[in-house]
């Protein structure tokens, strides 16, 4: 079954389309690596997928067209910029997202411990580096235990041990059947990630699995084949 | 429906503890009316009769400014800094995030009423002829007033210099018509019928009223029935403004 199904996908924003038309299959339980330079509308296909943007064409998510209300509660979202409250603390941001999203009590719990911020609770958001805000957004995504995360830029600017760490997390999630949707635009992230997503300008340059990319374009890493990629559409 | 109920008091209580570690806005929240007052007091503090004239209606006036300042900023914060759209991304109801708003905020403005009246008939020696209650009843809903009409504002701003400026834009025009400098009658026929079509006219009036009649008034009821329902108006308005998607 397909996770995220897209059938000529655009979008606008203020006159401007961002998506021109993208078709795009995402199989349930698969960790798929969205790689693109910044502009190549990551983000977009991402806050369409979520509900939060406005689409032309088809979209579907979990069988339901992206939007619908019943996915609210099966679908957890991170975006770039940490959307957490700065001056609470990371146990108050954390149980009030539990309760917004009707997450049981113990699950907060979980969700500090699996981000490793435990001897950060009782700490102002704002009082956190940029990684560690970071982690507090990530820990809310996990509350719910939604069927598919989407993950915009999660590792950036990150501890290697700690990413390492993570992307653990992550294949541990996929593992228990969940669907991870990770973008970066740091190309060699995508060698951790059995399928690839390529993005640019707005259009999909590849979506299928890593290793079937680079048999395709006899390329060494991502981002040769990335490179190939590109000179062959244009 | 306990879901809502249960999401509306966890979303104010979050907007309590947000706001609870911002002690210099909790301060100047509470004490700036205050000195206001007193400055006022001090300002007619020759001519008695005065203080007495204008304080009621500048109790009502005072937490309609703050609030609507403090909660159309707030809001923009929510909405600029991307937890509104992490929100929406949720089962949360619009609603109950409004709603979340206009109990913390309210709560915060019945404390600040309470302590202005209290400092103005107790230490600055305001006197009015009907019931002090009624005057607290009027400027606690102006405080609902001020956070309601803050939370449409807020939807129309895209800065927080926006917002700021929303605030000549959207409030002084109402405390300039609304018969806190002249009365209406006094004022030239058009300005009256604008004047009767905003919301803070009736909570002036209502003020007025209990200054000047010993008992309660049916019209003093009547002002307070209008600013409820601008208050409602303003908070269903507020709720559709929000978008889940842009």
């Amino acid at each position: 079954m397909n996770a995220i199904e897209a059938r000529k996908l655009f979008v606008k924003k203020s006159k401007t389309e961002i998506l021109h038309g993208l078709d795009i299959t995402i199989k349930t339980g698969s960790l798929v690596g969205l790689i693109g330079p910044s502009g190549s509308g990551k983000t977009t296909l991402m806050r369409s997928i979520v509900g939060v943007q406005a689409y032309g064409g088809d979209l579907s998510v979990l069988g339901q067209p992206a939007g619908h209300k019943s996915l609210r509660q099966r679908i957890g979202y991170v975006s770039q910029n940490p959307a957490v409250y700065s001056d609470i603390t990371v146990a108050q941001n954390i149980a009030y997202f539990a309760t917004v999203i009707g997450a049981p009590k113990l699950q907060a719990e979980t969700a500090i411990k699996k981000v490793q911020l435990e001897s950060h609770r009782h700490q102002l958001v704002s009082s956190l580096s940029g990684g560690q805000r970071a982690r507090v957004s990530l820990a809310v995504a996990l509350l719910g235990d939604p069927e598919i995360l989407v993950l915009d830029e999660p590792t950036v600017g990150l501890d290697p041990i700690l990413r390492d760490e993570l992307w653990g997390q992550f294949n541990e999630l996929v593992q228990a059947g969940r669907t991870l949707i990770i973008s970066s635009h740091v190309m060699d992230e995508a060698d951790r990630c059995d399928n690839v997503l390529l993005m640019r300008d707005g259009r999909v340059l590849w979506n299928d699995t890593r290793l079937k990319l680079l048999q395709d374009t006899q390329a060494a890493d991502v981002n040769s084949a990335f490179i190939a990629k590109v000179g062959e559409s244009s | 429906m306990m879901y809502h109920a249960r999401a509306t008091l966890a979303t104010a209580k979050r907007i309590i503890l947000q706001l609870s570690h911002d002690k210099r806005t909790i301060a100047l929240m509470f004490l700036a009316p205050t000195l206001l007052m007193a400055l006022l007091a001090w300002v007619f503090s020759d001519r008695d009769q005065m203080f007495s004239q204008v304080a009621p209606a500048l109790l009502g006036v005072f937490p309609f400014i703050i609030m609507f300042l403090i909660t159309s900023i707030t809001t923009l914060r929510e909405r600029t800094s991307g937890t509104l759209e992490r929100l929406m991304s949720t089962r949360v109801a619009k609603s109950d995030i409004v709603l979340g708003y206009a109990i913390a905020f309210g709560l915060f403005g019945v404390i600040q009423s309470i302590i202005t009246s209290l400092v103005a008939v107790y230490l600055l020696g305001m006197d009015v002829l009907g019931p002090l209650w009624f005057v607290f009843v009027v400027a606690v809903m102006d405080t609902f007033l001020g956070v309601a009409l803050g939370l449409l504002a807020s939807a129309f701003s895209k800065t927080e210099f926006q917002a700021v400026q929303f605030m000549p834009a959207f409030i002084f025009p109402q405390i300039l018509i609304g018969g806190l400098f002249v009365p209406l009658t006094q004022m030239p026929g058009l300005l009256e019928t604008i004047a009767y079509c905003l919301p803070l006219t009736y909570a002036i009036d209502a003020l007025n009223l209990v200054t000047t009649n010993t008992e309660i008034v049916i019209e003093m009821w009547r002002d307070v029935g209008v600013v409820g329902l601008f208050i409602v108006a303003a908070i269903i308005l507020a709720s559709l403004t929000l978008r889940r998607r842009s």
